[in-house]
């Protein structure tokens, strides 16, 4: 029976949001609320390299919250992200919605815990850790934070996959002293050289009741059009994730990410894929695995499913269309098959007594 | 003859009260014995959610935290729940039916159980009854 002994809580969440009216994504609250709000995240992959730009947001309130955000790999820079990168993505998959954009929050952090950088971002603190997640954990716990009771679960969940971690501290008085407004956002740009580019979904749903939804934007850009894991363009459908954009991206979507702060890496050609989450909490137990060689092979290691992780895989893709395949071919066959059995067993009933 | 069966009729009661004795240690060892119940905590669950114990005798609880977040361990009825689910208290330790547990510490107490019924025992910080981190005692 506790109601808040420290004024720091933790979350963990990704970043930022879509809306003016949304703020605080996945911010665990001093009574352990966490406020709903839908995220955006934008994960680059080009030359081996991961680009992961989330957003903080100022939502108001006092003292300070945290969030936990697993990362694939060790980042080589952490920096403040430009100023419109996350808002012109949203632009382009959702014209319509011009002139409302924005950003939001997300995630803390441990004890034994290896700390390989920190750095700070106007009110940001942001510590970069490797560990296990008892470790991280700990390291969170005497770091001020105060993480949900699901945590543990979530933290080894990740931990067993990429030890590697990044804690944000997000001080709201800072944040009023430096004039920040509701509604402000702080991108951080994450430059993280990795082969199995993924991007955490399951962190999203962290400290949620069974009854509540999460809602998110993922935005992707890789070179080619990339195979994912779980695959929202199934033909069986994937709960609560769905394919809203999925095509090359237009030379003045990169052109204008090109002149972002810190997106010079933009290719000249890419291809835009947006993914949509709205799922009920408990359900979302996976990440989103991408194979952006061409090989159509996104790792079930990295979507953490079974045995990698709680939930089951998907049923594939390619089986699905064997299978639909050789239905197709079957049923021909099976029609040809029935006729004459039909035919036969006309042949030896009998005829009707007395007639 | 009559003097062998004085000699048997002897050496059964002789038997018996050995017998009895025997018993009555026993059962003063059995009463002896410290009654303890581990209690385990992973992924913000207790695995033991139903245990029961014996009235009138000091009952000692292990409680096993594996998690790397801190969890509670308080025992009551339900008026008792009922103050803690709203109390200010941000750290226990002074009654030993409420009991602070750190990350992957291993926290003792001892309680006894004056009458006979059943409590249940829940962890009190924020989210973590809603979690499921409840269970219920026995006392028989």
């Amino acid at each position: 029976m506790r109601r808040l002994m420290i004024p720091l809580v933790a979350a963990a969440a990704l970043l930022v949001t879509a809306s003016p009216a949304l703020a605080c994504g996945g911010l665990i609250g001093p009574n352990g609320a966490v406020n709903l709000l839908r995220t955006t995240t934008f994960a680059g992959y080009h030359d081996g390299v991961e680009h992961y730009v989330t957003s903080f947001e100022f939502a108001g309130g006092e003292g300070e919250f945290g969030s936990i955000v697993p990362l694939p790999d060790v980042p080589t820079d952490v920096v403040r992200g430009g100023d419109w990168t996350l808002q012109r993505l949203v632009l382009e998959t959702q014209p319509a919605q011009r002139g409302g954009f924005f950003l939001g929050a997300a995630a803390g952090a441990a004890d034994s815990a290896q700390v390989l950088l920190e750095t700070k971002i106007d009110a940001l603190e942001i510590t970069i850790l490797r560990g296990g997640g008892d470790e991280v954990g700990l390291w969170a716990a005497d770091h001020g934070f105060r993480l949900p009771p699901d945590a543990p679960e979530v933290l080894d969940f990740y931990a067993e996959r990429s030890p590697i971690f990044m804690a944000a501290r997000f001080d709201a008085d800072a944040a009023r002293e430096r004039g920040q407004n509701i509604g402000d956002g702080t991108p951080v740009h994450l430059t993280i050289p990795t082969d199995n580019p993924w991007v955490p979904l399951r962190i999203l749903a962290l400290g949620r009741q069974a009854a509540e939804t999460v809602q998110a934007d993922v935005f992707l850009l890789t070179d080619e059009r990339p195979a994912l894991l779980p695959d929202p363009g199934s033909v069986l459908g994937v709960n609560g994730l769905s394919l809203d954009h999925a095509a090359p991206a237009t030379g003045q979507l990169l052109a204008d990410l090109r002149s972002d702060k810190g997106m010079k890496w933009v290719p000249d050609s890419a291809w835009l894929t947006k993914v949509t989450i709205d799922t009920a909490a408990p359900d979302l137990r996976f990440d989103l695995a991408i194979d952006a060689s061409g090989l159509g092979q996104p790792s079930l290691q990295d979507a953490g499913f079974a045995p990698f992780g709680p939930a089951p895989a998907p049923v594939s893709q390619t089986l699905v269309w064997v299978l639909l395949v050789a239905f197709t071919l079957m049923l021909p066959l099976g029609g040809v098959a029935l006729v004459a059995y039909a035919a036969r067993g006309a042949r030896l009933t009998p005829p009707p007594a007395g007639a | 003859m009559a003097r062998r069966q004085v000699t048997t009729l002897r050496s059964l009661l002789t038997a018996a009260v050995l017998v009895a004795v025997a018993a009555g240690c026993s059962t003063r060892a059995a009463e002896d014995r410290p009654v303890t119940r581990q209690i385990t905590i992973h992924y913000s669950q207790f695995e033991e959610t139903a245990l029961s114990v014996p009235h009138g005798v000091p009952v000692t609880f292990v409680l096993v935290n594996e998690d790397p977040i801190e969890h509670e361990w308080l025992i009551g009825d339900a008026a008792f729940h009922n103050r803690h689910r709203h109390g200010t208290e941000a750290h226990h330790g002074a009654r030993p039916n409420e009991v602070s547990i750190p990350p992957l510490a291993t926290v003792r107490t001892t309680i006894t159980f004056g009458e006979p019924g059943a409590q249940q025992y829940i962890c009190h910080l924020p989210g973590h009854e809603a979690y499921g981190m409840v269970g219920t005692l026995t006392i028989t």
